[in-house]
């Protein structure tokens, strides 16, 4: 595609914001990220006009792969109205005229997102990017980069399980509450950006590319479709998503939907209690509507 | 109740940008006389902000620095953000041949290791001797006086006739054999710390691109580290210059090396304690280098500084923190370390109700007895 033609006037940006060299780059970097899958491919990050941790590392990614067909979606924290995902594709809408943009999963090809995989089951047709902070999983044990690199090729990961060991020694639990380290197709492991533990399973066999963003830290890696994806863990101590079972024992529902298989957000209301709502609102938002028709309500 | 939940993350938004916008032009609710900033005058007028601005956003653009930091409203790290984001998007065209710095248009130049050095010393415009005090005088300055004092200046200005090159102190020294000589290494491809990652162990060229470019507090911290004891460098400033340096490119039809122009620099060279050869030669004093675009010295001599303390680093072994490369050079870049600071105040609802399920859980079990 010739990018000249899509430069926009008064605007003196090129389609996608990014010159072609450098989306080429970071296609260049993600072809390799998929094709050792969770290996840190190196890559010059750009600096884009949001700040380092805001998600340019995602939105690079999207940028260099987006194109005039695309369907895009962007969320933070599950919330497509969250002030960092309007943000952020306010921006893609803005240099990258003719696409379109969408808050239904179902419909998109493309999603950005920062700490969430949507609840709706990915397909094939569809690229999931994530932004990521921390792109090692071995930075709490190691800090420095050099060292961790070595450790990486040698799938050196003990010190990781010792610390997961000594959890459990010290709080009878593991505390790694999210960026859970998981193991990809047997070999390297991974910082799977800050999702919580609810969304680690969905790595696993996804249909999906699930790709990673790292733009401080300047790694891209990727969970190619169908892959094994095994969170760290010990026989006789599985791995545990979160409990949104309440003090009975029971499951608790989104307060808006009723939903009970969802990852939940907690809020403190005003009146000092506590309600528990859907963090995906396009899932949210999905299962109200038959829950409308149900009571006779227009949706 | 929180601002993912509500609708209007877009309404917020805009209602930030014109709050902020507001704060900028506010001047104008009670002074019929209030103008907008030019930028002619933050220029001229605020010049090391522009220099600061320049350097830290890694392109030589004064004029955008200038709007830069009048749209950041001042705001250094900000300024230099919007540059360095701006930059992002120009695509690599050509390359310059390692420039010679001793055909610089100096305004500047001093040396702290010789009361006399070749071609003299030229103190030129620096703050180094001011009294620090407060001039009141500039507090309600008349425009007449403003626009009449540069033209005094100039008036007065004996008619000297500067050379078109200065000698380098550094080259006495290793004439004298007291420094090792230049080797080949000097002409090879200069590392691109925009178009390549840092993969450690780095080239010197791309640690000296990172810091050209790096943070000033940043880069003067843990310089400033090693001065204090966490380090040895003891350095003495051979010579520090600041000048117009001429810009050389491949003409794009001869191939012949044209100038295209010329940028402000500022250039430190220090001396420091001497090392014995590796293979048994005489023992030499060590160089540490610092160069940056604009009128930047605290920055230069820190580069310099820590120039040294990371070859030392590479050579012997990190001792302190200055010496480590992965330490000073993945911490000194201020759109990195600003961005991932102010990325704590994004919301973090779901990492925190994973941190709660994980405290809670704890707990739970802690209260279990045994």
């Amino acid at each position: 595609m010739n990018a000249m033609s899509h430069v926009q006037s008064g605007n003196a940006y090129n389609f996608g914001f990014l010159d072609e060299y450098a989306k080429k780059e970071v296609r260049r970097a993600i072809l390799k990220a998929i094709a050792i899958p969770g290996y840190q491919v190196p890559y010059a990050s750009r600096e884009m006009p949001m700040g380092r941790g805001f998600g340019t590392g995602g939105l690079q990614l999207t940028l260099s792969l987006i194109g005039p067909d695309e369907v895009a979606k962007v969320i933070d924290q599950g919330s497509d109205d969250s002030v960092n995902a309007v943000n952020l594709r306010q921006f893609i809408e803005m240099t990258c005229p003719g696409i379109s943009t969408t808050t239904k999963t179902a419909e998109c090809t493309l999603i950005q997102s920062r700490h969430r995989i949507p609840e709706q089951p990915l397909t094939s047709m569809q690229i999931i990017v994530l932004q990521v902070p921390y792109p090692d999983p071995l930075v709490v044990v190691e800090p420095s980069e050099d060292k961790r690199k070595t450790m990486h090729s040698e799938a050196d990961y003990s010190r990781l399980l010792v610390k997961l060991y000594e959890d459990i020694v010290k709080f009878d639990e593991i505390t790694i509450s999210h960026r859970y380290p998981t193991r990809i197709n047997g070999h390297y492991v991974i910082d799977p950006s800050p999702i919580p533990r609810w969304d680690v399973p969905k790595l696993n066999d996804s249909a999906a590319v699930i790709l990673f963003g790292a733009g401080r830290e300047k790694k891209i890696y990727a969970v190619p479709p169908h892959t094994k994806a095994e969170p760290l863990a010990f026989s006789d101590v599985p791995f545990q998503v979160e409990d949104f079972r309440d003090e009975k024992g029971r499951r608790r529902a989104c307060a808006r939907c009723g939903c009970t298989d969802a990852f939940l957000d907690e809020f403190v209301a005003d009146s000092g209690g506590k309600t528990w709502q859907c963090s995906d609102s396009d899932w949210c938002d999905a299962q109200l509507l038959p829950a409308k028709r149900l009571q006779g309500e227009p949706a | 109740m929180s601002y993912v939940a509500i609708k209007g993350g877009g309404r917020a938004i805009a209602g930030a940008a014109a709050v902020t916008e507001y704060l900028r032009t506010a001047e104008g609710l009670d002074n019929d006389r209030a103008e907008p900033l030019e930028i002619d005058a933050i220029l001229h007028q605020l010049r090391h902000l522009v220099d600061r601005v320049v350097s830290e956003g890694g392109v030589y653009h004064p004029k955008f620095a200038a709007l830069a930091i009048k749209q950041s409203l001042g705001d250094t790290l900000e300024a230099a953000f919007a540059l360095r984001a701006w930059r992002s998007t120009r695509p690599r065209l050509s390359a310059t041949p390692p420039l010679d710095t001793t055909r610089m248009r100096l305004i500047r130049r001093i040396s702290s290791a010789f009361k006399e050095i070749p071609g003299g010393q030229m103190l030129g415009p620096t703050p180094d001797y001011a009294l620090r005090l407060l001039r009141l005088e500039l507090m309600d300055e008349s425009p007449d006086a403003f626009r009449a004092v540069a033209r005094a200046w100039l008036d007065n200005c004996p008619d000297a006739r500067l050379p078109d090159s200065f000698p380098k102190v550094l080259d006495a020294l290793r004439a004298e054999g007291l420094l090792p000589p230049v080797t080949a290494a000097r002409h090879q491809t200069a590392f691109d710390i925009t178009r390549e990652p840092l993969v450690f162990p780095l080239p010197r060229s791309a640690a000296l691109a990172t810091m050209a470019r790096a943070e000033t507090g940043s880069l003067l911290a843990i310089a400033y580290s090693n001065m204090r004891g966490y380090g040895d460098v003891h350095p003495t400033v051979a010579e520090l210059r600041v000048g117009y340096l001429p810009v050389l490119l491949p003409h794009p039809v001869t191939g012949e090396l044209t100038e295209a122009g010329e940028v402000l620099i500022t250039e430190c060279e220090v001396v420091a304690m001497y090392e014995a050869e590796e293979n048994g030669g005489k023992p030499m004093f060590t160089i540490g280098y610092g160069a940056c675009f604009g009128h930047n010295e605290v920055k230069a001599i820190s580069m310099a500084i820590l120039d040294r303390a990371l070859q030392k680093g590479m050579q012997d072994g990190a001792a302190n923190p200055s010496e480590d490369p992965e330490f000073v050079l993945l911490h000194v870049d201020g759109v990195d370390s600003m961005g991932f600071a102010s990325h704590y105040k994004m919301p973090h609802y779901v990492t925190f109700q994973s941190d709660l399920d994980r405290l809670r859980t704890t707990q739970q079990k802690s209260g279990e007895p045994a």
